[in-house]
């Protein structure tokens, strides 16, 4: 039987094969047949999701509240000295300095990612902003975002922060971060389904060696992670409590 | 809980003496002196059901001017500033033993008698149908909004 297997869309395109490493490596590990399922979009995600199509997911810190309180996902693992921050930048020859300077009618650049998007409209709330008030313009990419910066057909970008360290460095030399979160404890999770609830010790038994393990310390590296680090229920639900707080 | 102290107040301070909802006192020591939340920052604490203080993190340390050690085991109304009408409070308990989200501006007393205004969102922690304690976050407020709250609470 094999199993479905995806990774939340906001990775970074880099590291596409990295993730094909892993699942060649994990099957092996755990002795069960997995398929990797790489969707476009949050919405396409969340389709498969809700239709009970994935067994096993890394999942964005939104999608994982879904996935533990409405479909009985387990949480395994999470990346080590990795959380999850977002940053909000201008053009460099902006001259917004701060959120507060920013007004009503704010042209934003955003892809899709809840969590992104949730963080980044946050930290607009200082500035008297919301959904209301500003003009959204919603891309595939992160790096769509960095263009429509750069052509000043926004005023600010909404940007993962792990993926706006990864822009090339001729472009994020002619853009400037104004807001970088520091919540420190939000992270993405690698979650198993109720299908492969049987196999949770093994497959985080397996994640948790795997730096020790000269082939699994490559791959590990593929995916810019230095480590797996268990993640138990409750620093789950920990997390998810504190999503649910910052959802309204 | 300890009353307030004036050594650890910097500048000129007034003096207010509370009567908490479970019978204890405490004498408060209170400054014009604002703190403000850094932009992009959250404070995040968790509480048992008493509204003892379980879990803080640097942030909630940093903005309250207290040790973490000072703070854990400490009810949560440590930081409560005499600006802040009682009704608040009532009606965030009120709402969270309901199980519903409860929002709302709050200016926050620090150990050195300065003050922080922020936005809180508090909820109950539902584990396997029970409520097992509570989970606040406070984020910065729009300047806006404070002076909103700031008019309301000095009518309640």
């Amino acid at each position: 039987m094999t199993h479905n297997f995806t990774i939340s869309p906001d990775f970074n395109p880099d590291h596409i094969s990295g993730w094909y490493i892993f699942n060649t490596w994990f099957q092996r590990a755990i002795n069960e047949q997995i398929h990797l399922e790489l969707y476009n979009s949050a919405n396409e995600q969340r389709k498969a999701i809700a239709d009970d199509q994935i067994e096993l997911i890394y999942a964005n810190p939104y999608d994982a509240t879904v996935l533990v309180r409405d479909k009985g996902f387990i949480p395994v693992a999470r990346a080590d000295n990795k959380t999850d921050e977002a940053i909000i930048a201008v053009n460099h020859e902006s001259p917004i300095l701060n959120v507060e300077q920013l007004t009503d009618g704010t042209r934003i650049s955003s892809t899709d990612d809840p969590d992104v998007r949730m963080m980044c409209m946050i930290m607009l709330e200082p500035a008297g902003l919301d959904k209301n008030n500003t003009i959204t313009t919603q891309r595939d990419a992160y790096i769509l975002i960095a263009k429509d910066l750069l052509k000043n057909d926004a005023d600010i970008g909404f940007f993962l922060e792990e993926t706006y360290n990864e822009l090339s460095d001729m472009t994020k030399k002619q853009l400037r971060p104004i807001v970088r979160s520091q919540i420190h404890v939000i992270h993405h999770l690698l979650l198993v389904g109720p299908k492969l609830a049987h196999k949770k010790n093994d497959i985080q038994s397996s994640l948790l060696s795997m730096a020790e393990d000269s082939k699994g310390a490559g791959v590990l590296k593929s995916l810019n992670f230095e480590r797996w680090i268990a993640v138990e229920q409750e620093e789950a639900e920990f997390m998810i409590d504190l999503m649910d707080t910052l959802t309204e | 809980m300890k009353d307030m102290t004036p050594d650890d107040i910097s500048g000129e301070y007034r003096e207010h003496m509370f009567s908490y909802h479970d019978g204890t006192q405490r004498k408060v020591l209170f400054t014009n002196t604002e703190t403000q939340l850094p932009e992009g920052r959250l404070i995040v604490s968790r509480t048992d059901l008493d509204g003892i203080i379980t879990d803080v993190n640097h942030s909630f340390v940093e903005m309250s001017a207290y040790h973490k050690d000072e703070l854990i085991g400490q009810p949560h109304y440590i930081l409560r500033h005499p600006d802040m009408p009682a009704a608040a409070f009532g009606d965030l308990w009120g709402t969270v033993q309901q199980r519903n989200k409860w929002y709302g501006y709050v200016k926050n007393l620090r150990k050195d008698g300065g003050f922080y205004w922020v936005y809180a969102t508090v909820i109950a922690n539902i584990r396997n149908g029970d409520i097992t304690g509570f989970t606040s976050v406070r984020r910065r407020a729009s300047r806006t909004k404070i002076s909103e709250a700031e008019t309301l609470y000095q009518t309640l």
